[in-house]
């Protein structure tokens, strides 16, 4: 028995460093000195100028950057809680969870809104909407829906030329798109008339906003429902073959946050980069730099119509809760 | 002049009565409170002599009722009291004067005098003789009208001698009452008051003869 | 003349201390007794919302084909929301297998039927509240309990309870202040009536030994009442030892008197010279005697007074008219003639009788040492300070004898062997020194002798 925890404490790193990034990164490679590893959710290219940004008011520090799916984060996490700095994900309900679980570091110093920080440890720095993005092309002379209604509507109309060209996260294997479901499912049962004249459409899932995105532009997709709002905007700077709807008749909005891990080698380091990435996108105080929008302010100072940062956010994470939900899901989009 | 004396110890209260009459009072004598207010309302005294304490009383008790009475007779009181005590209250309840037991009796009667003087004022006890008017209580003597300034001593003298005119007396006898006794002066002192005297009266048809080894004695021409 | 008194604390400042002690420990009490109630109020919300979400999540357990679903509402947790951001736990058993949420959570020994609430903690060592029930959900052929708890930290709750604890802690310091300032004017109002018995007493004067009569608060009764039959003790035995000075004189004085009395009588009556002597001296003895008599009592009178100095605003001047009136008559014997020279009231603060015997004690001398047909000239002055001078046309003080003189008059030194002038400069000399002043004796330069008494 001691023999065989021996091996696996051998084997133990190795077993880490063969965990599969969808991308990896080391800014400032050149610093010899002290990295800081920061595990995310969100794509490189979005994130790298607030990196950038850091790496120039803190010298003498390089950043690792690693990025996997929101859902594999909490996994990567608990499995070595020393091994990551700082935690960045878009979905809400999961960090959420892990900083309630008690992964994350409290940091009193650091001022921020009240309704875009929770128990003053997990931070919110941008707000970005769940959008429709339609394929210009396949709506051209058409009246472009505006919301979940007219699209059902559309869909409906023409129900050939959309069947298998319609797209939206998996929600079992994304966890922002089980985030944007869950809380869709909540605002109202629009939701589940979408998901099941989509799913009678032969829905395609993917695990991706990029992905769908490229898809709608290329034509393969003529809808895709809950994609990252953030990332559709940047792509459309090049790209106009698509559109961008923001469902007026409910929004739902998420917060990308980040906190610093307990476990964390560099808390000073790490508090100084949560600092700097809430500064960054600030719209009051920054000089805003990163492809990410900023943390949305509503115009009267309220706290904008974002999904609140709460425990309750682990509602459907529950494992009882998701089974339902999950199979609720699945009865209406896989038919 | 009638005294009234106010004394309940008879053995000094006979001292002081027989010196009285030596010198032609009059004086009644009562020993408490009660037989004083008796005397004091059917007589009429000139000076009353009161001693404080009393065996039915308290002479103040006196001293208060004689004044409430509206009594303006002058009243010396003898205490044998301690001065200090007893002094002030005496005076405020309207005594004239007062005489700390045991007292020089001419010191007394100086003081009955004074008192008498403040209280009666002058021509009571006026002694009229030739050309010679002399009142030993106002101490004034005034021959044919002119009025003659007399020492004390010669004014006592004076009336020692013609309270009794025609009688010797012996030298020693007017020393005794003009000098007191702790003067240390020998008998013959009384020639200069004598001759004082003499000189005052030239005027005067009065004459203070010299007996050689009897006395002096006051004539009257 | 403080008489030294065995001080031991102060009544006032036991009172005050005693008083904000209490008023300290009420404070103490209040503070824990209102903190313990809030907390528990404050917990009992926390349990009721724990309750809450505990009865949402248990009323969305079904059974369905034999599988426990529980579709339980957003709500159940978003309750739960804190303004400090609590940290939130659950977990759902069924029977004792946990089929969701916190593994922690697990109902205490595994009882089955478990309800209430609880403080525990989580592993990472936080204190939670936990409330648990549980329901049994009966099937086709089973039967299912479910238990159900939610846990929360309790951060909210120490804010909540930190916030009140501060302003209790504010109401208890105010409480404290005002029940301080409180216990300084009870304790101040209750000294009241022993003050205004000092003063009522200290500003008596030397002979009023009368009882205490202005009413007196009950607990204070027997203490003046002890008093009061102290004083009256006291005015009984100073009543006995005036009475005995007193008697004492006169039983010296009146038989003297008598004796004196005869023997002038008798002076008068014979004529030997041998007789006239010894009768003269007898006089002279018996003058002496009653004299050394009359200033023994007087100085025992005196120093029994100047203890207890019975001051009053009076005219040095008009008191010594008083006294040159009533001694003239024994001058003119003499043919000594009083002066007084005064320009002016003289003002003084003193106890006249105490006056009064020493300036007669000082005049009776000057006459006694004046020759006959002399003049004695009294000067008084107020400044620098009350002033008289005595001079006469005497011999003078033997002028090796002044300082002696004046030495002799010191106490115990002057009962033996004076008769006469003595005791009276003691008595002048005592009476000056107890009002301040001083006695002065001095010889002119022409002949004669100064006294000079200042207060």
């Amino acid at each position: 028995m001691r023999y065989i925890l021996f091996v696996i404490s051998l084997l133990w790193p190795a077993f880490i460093s063969a965990q599969t990034w969808e991308d990896q990164q080391l800014f400032n490679e050149a610093a010899p000195s002290q990295t800081l590893r920061i595990l995310s959710s969100t794509d490189t290219a979005f994130f790298s100028p607030i990196i950038e940004d850091f790496l120039e008011e803190t010298p003498g520090w390089s950043v690792e950057y690693l990025v996997t799916g929101t859902a594999d984060i909490s996994r990567v996490l608990q499995q070595d809680p020393e091994g990551y700095d700082v935690v960045i994900s878009s979905a809400m309900d999961l960090q959420v969870k892990l900083v309630n679980d008690g992964f994350a570091l409290k940091l009193a110093d650091i001022s921020h809104r009240d309704w875009a920080q929770w128990r003053q440890s997990l931070f919110a720095f941008t707000s970005e909407p769940a959008t429709i993005v339609v394929n210009r092309e396949a709506f051209e002379g058409k009246p472009i829906p505006g919301t979940r209604q007219e699209l059902i509507q559309a869909l409906r109309a023409e129900p050939d030329l959309f069947r298998g060209k319609l797209g939206t996260y998996d929600v079992r294997s994304s966890g922002v798109g089980y985030l944007f479901a869950t809380q869709d499912a909540r605002a109202s049962e629009t939701f589940w008339r979408l998901m099941e004249v989509m799913g009678g459409l032969e829905i395609r899932l993917y695990c991706c906003s990029g992905d769908m995105i490229d898809d709608v532009a290329s034509g393969d997709l003529l809808v895709a429902y809950n994609v990252l709002g953030s990332y559709a905007a940047a792509r459309q700077a090049q790209d106009n073959r698509f559109e961008i709807i923001l469902p007026s008749d409910f929004p739902t909005t998420m917060m990308r946050t980040g906190f610093v891990s307990k476990e964390t080698k560099h808390p000073a380091a790490a508090e100084g980069f949560v600092r700097h990435m809430i500064e960054a996108q600030d719209l009051a105080t920054g000089a805003k730099s990163s492809p990410l929008p900023p943390l949305g302010l509503h115009p009267d100072g309220r706290n904008p119509t974002v999904i609140a940062l709460e425990p309750a956010l682990m509602t459907y994470l529950d494992k009882l809760k998701r089974r339902t939900f999950i199979q609720e899901w699945s009865n209406a989009v896989i038919q | 002049m009638k005294f009234l004396l106010v004394e309940d110890n008879a053995d000094l209260a006979n001292a002081i009565c027989s010196r009285m009459t030596q010198d032609g009072h009059v004086v009644d004598h009562a020993d408490k409170i009660l037989d004083a207010f008796a005397y004091s309302e059917t007589g009429d005294y000139d000076l009353i002599l009161l001693d404080i304490m009393l065996p039915d009383g308290d002479g103040r008790s006196f001293l208060k009722r004689h004044r409430a009475g509206k009594k303006d007779t002058p009243v010396i009181v003898l205490t044998a009291r301690s001065q200090v005590s007893d002094r002030i209250s005496m005076l405020d309840l309207g005594a004239d004067d007062y005489v700390t037991k045991p007292f020089d009796h001419e010191e007394l009667q100086a003081r009955c005098r004074a008192v008498l003087r403040r209280k009666s004022g002058t021509g009571q006890t006026t002694i009229r003789m030739g050309n010679v008017v002399f009142d030993p209580v106002a101490g004034s003597l005034t021959i044919d009208d002119a009025a003659i300034s007399l020492r004390n001593r010669e004014l006592r003298l004076l009336e020692l001698l013609i309270n009794a005119p025609g009688q010797v007396f012996p030298k020693h006898k007017l020393f005794d009452r003009l000098f007191s006794y702790d003067e240390d002066v020998s008998e013959n002192a009384i020639e200069v008051y004598i001759g004082r005297l003499r000189k005052h009266l030239e005027p005067s048809s009065l004459r203070i003869t010299t007996l050689r080894g009897l006395g002096y004695r006051l004539d009257y021409d | 003349m403080t008489e030294a008194v065995n001080v031991s604390g102060s009544l006032r400042r036991r009172m005050t201390l005693t008083l904000i002690g209490g008023a300290a420990v009420l404070a103490v009490v209040l503070y824990a007794v209102v903190r313990l109630y809030a907390a528990q109020i404050a917990q009992q919300g926390q349990d009721s919302i724990l309750a809450a979400s505990v009865t949402s999540i248990l009323d969305a357990a079904i059974l369905r084909d034999g599988t426990v679903e529980v579709d339980f509402p957003y709500a159940a947790l978003s309750m739960l929301s804190t303004a400090s951001d609590d940290r939130v736990f659950y977990a759902i058993h069924k029977n004792e297998t946990l089929l969701s949420g916190y593994e922690h959570l697990s109902p205490p020994d595994g009882t089955s039927h478990t309800s209430g609430t609880y403080l525990a903690e989580t592993p990472d060592g936080a204190l939670i509240r936990v409330a648990t029930d549980s329901r049994t959900l009966v099937g086709a052929d089973t039967r299912s309990v479910i238990t159900v708890s939610v846990a929360q930290t309790q951060e909210a709750l120490q804010v909540t309870l930190n916030g009140i604890s501060r302003n209790v802690a504010l109401f208890g310091a105010g409480f404290f202040c005002l029940s301080a300032l409180l216990s300084f004017w009870a304790s101040a109002s209750t000294i009241t009536p022993i003050r205004r018995l000092t003063s009522s007493i200290a500003r008596r004067g030397p002979q009023d030994l009368s009882p205490v009569a202005s009413p007196v608060p009950s607990e204070m009764v027997s203490l003046v009442a002890s008093l009061n039959r102290l004083m009256g003790r006291l005015d009984k035995a100073l009543a006995q030892s005036e009475d005995f000075i007193a008697e004492a004189a006169h039983r010296v004085r009146t038989p003297l008197a008598t004796v004196r009395s005869h023997a002038e009588a008798m002076l008068h009556r014979v004529d030997q010279d041998e007789n006239r002597k010894a009768l003269r001296s007898m006089v002279r003895a018996i003058d002496e005697s009653s004299r050394a008599a009359g200033q023994l009592l007087d100085h025992a009178m005196i120093t029994f007074r100047t203890d207890h100095l019975e001051r009053k605003e009076l005219d040095l001047t008009e008191l010594l008219q008083e006294l040159v009136l009533r001694l003239t008559p024994v001058a003119d014997m003499k043919d000594i003639t009083l002066h007084v020279e005064s320009k002016e009231p003289v003002l003084v603060s003193a106890d006249a009788i105490l006056l009064q015997n020493a300036i007669r004690n000082l005049i009776d001398n000057a006459l006694k040492y004046s020759p006959v047909e002399s003049d004695v000239m009294i000067h008084v002055s107020a400044r620098p300070l009350p002033t008289l001078e005595i001079r006469d046309q005497g011999a003078g003080f033997p002028q090796d004898q002044i300082a002696h003189l004046s030495s002799r008059f010191s106490r115990g030194d002057n009962a033996k062997g004076i008769i006469g002038s003595g005791l009276g400069l003691t008595i002048a000399q005592e009476v000056a020194e107890a009002h301040g002043g001083a006695l002065k004796l001095s010889n002119l330069p022409g002949g004669g002798a100064c006294v000079t008494f200042s207060l």
